[in-house]
């Protein structure tokens, strides 16, 4: 027996009004309803970040989160971080710039968790960035070009200089 | 989609209480992290679900009048550990649940799911142990509050009473036993991120005023048996005695007698038993430092 709840929440800045099966995960909402397929269906257990949509600010991982739980809430895709006509975030460029994306899998999800430590605006070592970052499994770049192009956008949004390039 | 057959969705602890009558079979879920990934492996195929979610008055941490530490069970990790009193007060629990899987899981897992899934790894449970602390249970009949030692029964199996409706409402920790006391957990683990421990090793100090004397010792371990525990014969020994080195290395030896760890694909007996010493002597020497010690 199908059961359904009419779902009311803000997704990349917009108000919106679904009808949603009960059964569904955020991510089934997300990328069937919305067509919002930055989220991306990895292991569906928790283990590897590519679903990650920030709500509320926070970042969870949406295949293990009830689409129903969205409601009232603030929901935030990669798709809602690019400007008016596409133009790429200071973070998307820094993923592109510094070669962090190869087969761009995990890339949304680690630019919502990256979305997310940035809104801190606060400065992390290195440590502590690649703790943040560590709820995500990327099979192809190594994590390093991601770390640096997390750490870059920081220094950038903290008005610091970014001694990794500033040498070279 | 998840395979459940039903989601009943309770916004005060008396609707799930009520729900919980009215739907015996149904399962609780709070942050989900266990519950919908046994829903997907299909141990929980099929199954029913009342969602505490929506229960806001279980979040946060506040002081009784009392002095007693009130933990919501609806609280998260990402809060827990970032709540000033817990920095203030038992800041070793908010550095345990910091280490849960990782980042998005901290956000959205609970300290309520945490010790209600009777699981002897659960990086809370060993520290919850180690400082006594008391399960506050709300069901048909009112609030009863269990030591923690009790609300685990084995493993996979805790104190819940299904037929008054309970759920658990809040994780106390009485003042006597925050007061003056330090401690230090270790989760030993294969690697640093997304991983369950190997050994939960939660240990706390009371020093006498002049910080030459072990008051009082508590050492709690997860792993070490099916459910966590704490090492009585280990703490006796140690009670009393000046703080030296030499009466940490014989506590950590005491521990053996203590614990069962059994022999798993994660590591072996042996293995877990060494660890389970030197994790034991690490925790002692970092919460005599933090106590103000010397050693
Ligand atoms: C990728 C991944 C990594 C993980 N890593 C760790 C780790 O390193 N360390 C660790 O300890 N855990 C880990 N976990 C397990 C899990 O995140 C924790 O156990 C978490 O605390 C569960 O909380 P929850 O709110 O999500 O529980 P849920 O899944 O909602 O519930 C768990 C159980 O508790 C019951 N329950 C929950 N709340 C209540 C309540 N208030 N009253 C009565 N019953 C209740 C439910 O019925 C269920 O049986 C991991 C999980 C995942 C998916
Ligand atoms: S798909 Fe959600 S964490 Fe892997
Ligand atoms: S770029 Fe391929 S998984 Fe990360």
């Amino acid at each position: 027996m199908a059961q359904y709840q009419l779902l009311h929440c803000r997704i990349n800045g917009r108000n919106v009004e679904q009808m949603v099966d009960v059964r569904a995960s955020l991510t089934d909402v997300l990328r069937n309803d919305f067509r919002l397929t930055s989220v991306k269906k990895g292991c569906e257990v928790g283990e590897c970040g590519a679903c990650a949509v920030l709500i509320d600010g926070e970042c969870y991982n949406s295949c293990l989160y009830l689409a129903v739980w969205a409601e009232g809430k603030e929901i935030l895709t990669l798709e809602g971080l690019t400007g008016p006509n596409g133009e790429l975030s200071d973070i998307q460029q820094a993923f592109i710039d510094e070669a962090a994306i190869q087969c761009g899998f995990c890339t949304p999800g680690l630019i919502m968790t990256a979305t997310e430590i940035l809104a801190q605006h606060r400065l992390y070592s290195d440590d502590e960035l690649r703790k943040l970052l560590s709820g995500h499994l990327c099979r192809c770049t190594g994590y390093e070009n991601i770390l640096r192009a997390v750490k870059k956008t920081m220094l950038q949004r903290l008005g610091l200089p970014d001694q990794t390039t500033a040498e070279g | 989609m998840y395979d459940l057959s039903a989601l009943y969705q309770a916004q005060t602890v008396a609707q799930a209480v009520e729900l919980r009558l009215a739907h015996p079979e149904a399962r609780i879920i709070a942050g989900g992290t266990d519950v919908l990934v046994q829903m997907r492996e299909g141990k929980l195929a099929g199954a029913a679900l009342i969602s505490i979610q929506g229960i806001d008055a279980l979040r946060g941490v506040s002081l009784e009048e009392d002095g007693t530490l009130r933990i919501g069970s609806l609280t998260t990790f990402t809060k827990l550990s970032a709540h000033p009193l817990i920095r203030q007060y038992i800041p070793v629990l908010g550095e345990a649940v910091d280490q849960v899987g990782g980042p998005q899981i901290r956000n959205a897992g609970t300290i309520g799911g945490n010790t209600c899934n009777g699981v002897t790894s659960a990086d809370s449970a060993s520290t919850l142990f180690a400082w006594d602390a008391l399960v506050e249970l709300t069901g048909k009949n009112g609030v009863r509050r269990v030591p923690i030692q009790d609300f685990y029964i084995r493993s996979g199996v805790v104190d819940l009473r299904g037929e008054e409706g309970e759920i658990q409402t809040a994780i106390l920790i009485p003042r006597e036993s925050y007061a003056h006391t330090f401690g230090f957990y270790i989760k030993y683990a294969m690697r640093n991120a997304m991983d369950i421990a190997t050994l939960g090793t939660s240990v706390n100090v009371r020093l006498s005023p002049d910080k030459k004397t072990f008051e009082r010792v508590r050492i709690a371990f997860g792993v070490a048996g099916p459910v966590p525990l704490r090492a009585w014969q280990a703490e006796g020994s140690i009670r009393g005695r000046e703080v030296s080195p030499e009466a940490v290395e014989e506590c950590s030896q005491t521990v053996l007698q203590d614990i069962a760890p059994r022999d798993s694909w994660r590591a072996s007996k042996a293995f877990r038993q060494h660890i389970a010493v030197e994790c034991t002597r690490r925790c002692l020497v970092e919460s005599v430092k933090r106590a103000g010690g010397d050693l």
